[in-house]
């Protein structure tokens, strides 16, 4: 029981993470049907980010701990969403009429090359998070010893994807946002900008990225630059588990995968974890080819 | 034509002037571009999102090294065996899958390539040898010649290349090869026409799963020694990129598709760690200025002297 609530817990948390970084998948592939494959690597962007504010501007001493993370977590928000924008810009705009292979390359250009400028700016070994920033004490439930730090994570990736949320559901952009989802042309005609929107997408996206990024340093306490090829394709499987292109799909989908990989690292067999992930996509696939809260698309005749 | 015909007599008489280091360029240029020609049947003519060729690949070459080293069956005897192994598994594992669509059916394969690469790391059956691999595999010998060196290995390669593509071509202008293109342009109206989409579909996977199969065969018996690392996600990736960035269902793009690929990282050694950098920059920019791909295929044009029987 202890080792089952243990790897319950644990697979919420990197389940949260996992949800965090699939929203971006699935945001742009809702408005752009392109699958980002260079989304991971701007997550290892921000936790590289992420890690240069931590030692480098001493706000830790400043302001304490708790304040420091959360200004660094907003600006590696905001430089790895401008990031962003500009991969869709330089990348993907020139190619949004041509065939969507192309754009699917393209992504996976941009990826080499992300993940290779970290190399050389950063070098290829781990990179080490400090590691007295986060409190190291437990929350005893009913004997259990939980960390308090895989509680904030889930706290903060539950906030951010509120927040999210309710920005999609609630705010005028965002039924721009669910407009253009549906149908570019159309949205285009009820006087709504699209590339705007695009750009938009393309900003919250990497910003729930690096967001993420920054969380999985502070959680591991190491980063390493090939590491956003691993997380960002678990998020696309969550993605696509959820039903890819559907927010609430991309959360579940997360939730859903951490915990089944935690659990089945500890039950089944930890060497045959990363295989679990992919085994539970094809059986939910087959079962529901367009993921649990996909919609049944008609085919057009 | 020309320009064909010139190229192919320059890299026949290449290894008069190259150095091994060189040649054994050439040769996995070759190789990735028969594993290449193999997936452009699902993903060119097809247009199956197929992100996991490197699964097959692995079949073949895992059937050849275990068979070979375990009951010393000569290589050669081998490579209808991986073929057949691998196209079994091909079948096996695109039939429950092969109604996904488009990017589904894309992360699925990434699925199963890894879930192969993971089964060789975890030493399945104990007989993959795990994250080592299997060593000691032998050279395959033609009737006393024994093939060794990179030279011998060249022509090799490039021969079964040269079949390879006499065969696609003939397959490509068949009328299995225009059932597949049809249903890459339209699969309803292809089933509306009598075709039986998922049979094709699957006959494509089938086939390019029993070339790749092959190739397998070959790597195994080039290398000597094979190991998990050799068949991971990312050489499918490799694979996805040559067939799109040369033109997809065209067989001359694919051929320069690898030369680029497989190539261009090696000229741009002397930039040493950026190397992959540049690569992952000129991967974009190609893309943006030639989005159908560098020699993307010919449209299909028949005479009307051809099509009444006049000729």
């Amino acid at each position: 029981m202890e080792l089952f609530i243990q790897q319950l817990t644990n697979g919420l948390a990197i389940g949260s993470i996992y949800a965090l970084i699939a929203l971006g998948y699935t945001m742009v592939y809702g408005v752009m049907k392109l699958i980002n494959f260079a989304h991971g690597d701007l997550f290892s962007i921000g936790a590289y980010l992420g890690l240069t504010f931590l030692i480098s501007f001493g706000l830790v001493d400043k302001v304490g701990a708790p304040v420091a993370i959360l200004i660094i977590m907003l600006m590696v928000m905001g430089l790895v969403g401008l990031i962003g924008i500009l991969l869709e810009r330089v990348a993907y705009r020139p190619l949004r009429k041509a065939d969507r292979l192309a754009a699917v390359v393209s992504a996976l250009g941009a990826s080499i090359f992300f993940s290779n400028s970290l190399m050389l700016i950063y070098g290829a070994k781990f990179r080490v998070y400090p590691h007295n920033l986060l409190p190291k004490s437990y929350i005893t439930i009913l004997e259990l010893h939980i960390p308090v730090v895989r509680i904030l994570l889930l706290l903060v990736s539950f906030i951010l994807m509120a927040c999210l949320y309710l920005f999609v559901q609630k705010t005028k952009t965002g039924t721009a946002i669910r407009a253009a989802a549906i149908d570019q042309g159309a949205a285009r005609l009820m006087g709504i900008n699209v590339n705007k929107i695009i750009s938009i997408v393309f900003f919250i996206g990497p910003a729930l990225g690096g967001a993420a990024g920054i969380m999985v340093g502070l959680y591991y306490g190491q980063v390493n630059f090939l590491m956003g090829w691993l997380y960002g394709l678990k998020a696309f499987i969550a993605a696509v588990i959820g039903g890819i292109g559907n927010i609430p799909g991309a959360m579940l989908g997360g939730l859903i995968l951490g915990v089944i990989e935690s659990l089945g690292a500890a039950y089944i067999s930890f060497a045959w974890k990363d295989a679990i992930a992919f085994f539970v996509l094809i059986v939910i696939l087959i079962v529901r080819p367009t993921g649990i809260l996909g919609e049944r698309v008609a085919e057009k005749v | 034509m020309l320009i064909e015909i010139l190229f192919v007599i320059i890299l026949f008489l290449s290894p008069l002037f190259l150095n091994a280091y060189w040649i054994d360029v050439l040769n996995n240029i070759g190789i990735y571009a028969i594993l290449a020609l193999s997936l452009n049947i699902i993903l060119g003519h097809t247009g199956l999102f197929h992100m996991g060729h490197a699964a097959f690949y692995a079949i073949g070459a895992y059937t050849t090294a275990i068979l070979n080293t375990m009951y010393h069956i000569p290589i050669l005897w081998l490579m209808p065996v991986s073929g057949l192994l691998a196209g079994i598994f091909g079948y096996l594992v695109a039939r429950p899958i092969i109604h996904l669509r488009g990017d589904y059916l894309l992360i699925v394969t990434i699925g199963i390539v890894e879930i192969v690469r993971i089964a060789l790391v975890n030493n399945i059956f104990g007989l993959t040898g795990g994250s080592n691999g299997i060593f000691g595999i032998s050279r395959p010998s033609l009737g006393g010649l024994v093939i060794r060196k990179p030279q011998q290995f060249f022509y090799y390669i490039w021969i079964f290349l040269g079949i390879s593509v006499y065969l696609f071509y003939r397959l490509e202008n068949s009328r299995f090869g225009r059932a597949l293109n049809y249903i890459k342009e339209d699969e309803l109206a292809a089933e509306g026409s009598g075709i039986n989409v998922s049979k094709y579909k699957l006959l494509a996977f089938v086939l390019g799963a029993i070339w790749a199969g092959f190739v397998g065969n070959i790597y195994a018996s080039k290398m000597t020694i094979i190991s998990p690392e050799s068949f991971s996600f990312w050489e499918s990736v490799i694979l996805f990129v040559i067939v799109i960035l040369g033109g997809a269902g065209s067989i001359r793009g694919v051929i320069l598709g690898s030369f680029l690929i497989i190539g261009l990282p090696e000229l741009f050694r002397q930039f040493a760690s950026a190397r992959m950098l540049i690569f992952g920059a000129a991967m974009v920019v190609m893309m943006i200025f030639r989005p159908q791909g560098l020699v993307p295929p010919r449209s299909r044009t028949y005479s009307l002297e051809v099509l009444i029987g006049k000729e």
